[in-house]
């Protein structure tokens, strides 16, 4: 049953391929397939060739780029390139603001993946019944969504401002010592990490929302007959339900470690002493403050190693979603 | 209480005597508010006046006597407007550009069979992963080589083209039924007539969803344009907003900061609270854009 489905599906994707496979001479024939398949594919090439050519630019070319440029290095800022092999890639694995911006990356993207997923998950059970109320509080979760992450950076310099700032001023004073948020290399990148949750939680709620209404509702009245509390249900019957969107949303929330750093930019600089660098900022720095190219491309090249490693695990999930080819 | 009862009154009747689903939107509720804190402050310092001193600076409670110096004071000190025609360049040259790729390749992968389709559906696919913001030294250099450096054209060319919309225009085009298009090619319409005068006219919802990701996230870019840009006159708001940002601090001027800010994302905020559904939907079709 399953193979004659099967067969039909190719033969709808290559209608007149199969037919004529067995008659003519295997040589000329497989030439004229060819052609005749490229010249009955030219109006999908030509309508794909815009955007292949900026694929093929500014994604592909430059990989291929990054890895060319990881490969030299100049003595000098002004002085010729010369090809050093994979010094550039042991230069930055020795580098320890590198391997610092990578644990703080780490710590990063734990520490801001899991408090804004749970409080997006959080704030969508609360507010999946529409209503005028419901409908206000998410708009107010979603507007840090909305602003740009230098805003946001704006604001909450004021916020972590020792002493004056919005922080201090109100909660400073059930405090025995009053930290400097931003200037204490042991608490720095944890007031960054709050800015994170609190620009993202209200995107995330919303995949979070999408995924509450595959959760049928006479199911969960079933299972409160059935004595099940609050709890028991969101166990068992919300939380599988939701698996597929728990996936997608930790895939997202990984790159968004990796990809936002503009607050990094404009409040800290990666300090004090590089406590809140992290790997993308690293690289920028590299690149515009040090005129190391080499050292950049090189550090660009392990950063995109490591993604395609989870490009590895989420690649299924995300192509089930787009619906496959 | 009465209020919360209202609220659950399309809950199932048995459920609605539970306490800690009501426990959840209660602690919902406190995090909102602290949620709009910033935004409060923001409008509160914006007003505050000078004279109110840098000790009364972190007050929620509104002056007494409002001012609108702040805001006249960053107009002034900062080049916003010309920031936000930048932006509005920006914006708006990717957007028009993208609506071109990704109609021929949607229109490609919802309708046409073609050699090589599942290769190249995965080389558009894999930039989804491969976002443009880790690629910027790669593409700095590549932009520089075609003399685009310092240019407003340099900004945008990374992001001509979008798998986001592809996929997203491909859905779409794939949900019009082929009567139509026959109907046209009987009439004699050319590939691009059909385009043009069915498939597209029918994606406005799409096409909108499209443009609402699309510019919010490129308003918000700052990395890559603080690469590319160099002169002061080029920037867009996000780069201005830093630079701004980075000088009135060194005066502790919070409440002009706080007028800057204010400025730069009035528009997105003021355009969101008018089509708030629209943006909700479009964002929750974007997950990777």
């Amino acid at each position: 049953m399953r193979s004659i489905s099967r067969r039909d599906e190719m033969s709808l994707a290559e209608p007149a391929a199969l037919p004529v496979a067995a008659s003519a001479a295997p040589r000329l024939h497989v030439l004229k397939r060819f052609s005749d398949r490229f010249k009955a594919s030219l109006p999908a090439y030509l309508l794909l060739l815009p955007s292949l050519v900026f694929l093929a630019l500014f994604t592909y070319g430059a990989i291929g780029r990054v890895f060319i440029d990881a490969l030299y290095q100049r003595a000098t800022p002004k002085a010729p390139v010369r090809f050093v092999g994979l010094d550039n890639i042991s230069a930055v694995l020795a580098d320890p603001a590198f391997t610092g911006a990578v644990v703080n990356n780490l710590v990063y993207a734990v520490g801001t993946a899991i408090p804004s997923i749970g409080l997006a998950l959080l704030f969508a059970l609360a507010l999946s019944r529409t209503n005028a109320v419901s409908s206000a509080l998410r708009a107010a979760l979603f507007l840090p969504v909305l602003i740009p992450m230098v805003a946001a950076s704006a604001l909450f310099l004021f916020i972590f401002l020792p002493n004056v700032g919005l922080l201090d001023h109100y909660i400073g004073r059930l405090l025995p010592v009053l930290p400097n948020w931003l200037g204490d290399s042991d608490i720095a990148l944890y007031a960054i990490m709050v800015i994170t949750v609190w620009k993202n939680a209200g995107y995330y709620m919303l995949f979070f929302l999408a995924g509450l209404q595959a959760v049928p509702e006479d199911v969960m009245e079933a299972a409160h007959l059935d004595g099940a509390g609050p709890f028991m249900r969101f166990r068992h019957i919300i939380l599988p339900e939701l698996k597929p969107t728990f996936l997608f949303v930790i895939v997202i929330a990984t790159l968004n470690a990796v990809t936002q750093v503009d607050h990094v930019f404009v409040m800290t600089k990666g300090g004090p002493s590089n406590s809140t660098n992290l790997v993308l900022f690293y690289i920028y720095q590299q690149a515009v403050e040090h005129y190391d190219i080499g050292k950049a491309s090189a550090a660009t090249l392990l950063t995109l190693a490591a993604l395609m490693g989870l490009t590895a695990l989420s690649f299924r999930t995300m192509a089930n979603r787009e619906g496959g080819p | 209480m009465k209020l919360i009862d209202a609220l659950w009154k399309d809950a199932p009747l048995a459920t609605r005597r539970e306490i800690t689903p009501k426990l959840g939107f209660l602690l919902t509720v406190l995090l909102a508010i602290v949620w709009l804190i910033p935004f409060l402050w923001m409008g509160v310092a914006t007003l505050r006046p000078a004279s109110d001193g840098i000790n009364l600076m972190a007050e929620l409670m509104p002056s007494l006597k409002p001012t609108l110096d702040n805001i006249r004071d960053a107009w002034e000190i900062g080049d916003f407007p010309r920031y936000a025609l930048n932006t509005t360049i920006i914006c708006t040259g990717i957007l028009l550009v993208q609506f071109f790729t990704i109609t021929l390749a949607g229109f490609a992968f919802a309708r046409l069979d073609f050699a090589g389709k599942s290769l190249i559906f995965y080389l558009f696919l894999m930039q989804l992963m491969l976002v443009p913001v880790l690629l910027i030294v790669p593409n700095l250099r590549i932009i520089a080589q075609f003399g685009l450096y310092d240019t407003l054209a340099g900004v945008m060319m990374p992001f001509f083209a979008s798998a986001f919309g592809t996929f997203l225009m491909r859905q779409a085009f794939e949900a019009i039924p082929t009567e139509l298009e026959d109907a046209a090619l009987i009439d004699g319409a050319s590939l691009f007539q059909r385009i043009r005068h069915i498939y597209v006219p029918l994606s406005m919802p799409s096409f909108s969803a499209f443009a609402i990701i699309s510019v919010t996230s490129h308003w918000n870019d700052f990395l890559w344009p603080l690469m590319v840009i160099n002169s002061p006159d080029k920037r867009p708001l996000t780069v201005g907003l830093s630079v701004f940002t980075a000088t009135a601090e060194g005066t502790q001027a919070w409440g002009t900061i706080a007028a800057g800010t204010l400025m730069v994302i009035a528009p997105l905020l003021i355009t969101f609270l008018i089509f708030q559904k629209r943006f909700i939907s479009s964002f929750v079709t974007s997950g990777i854009k």
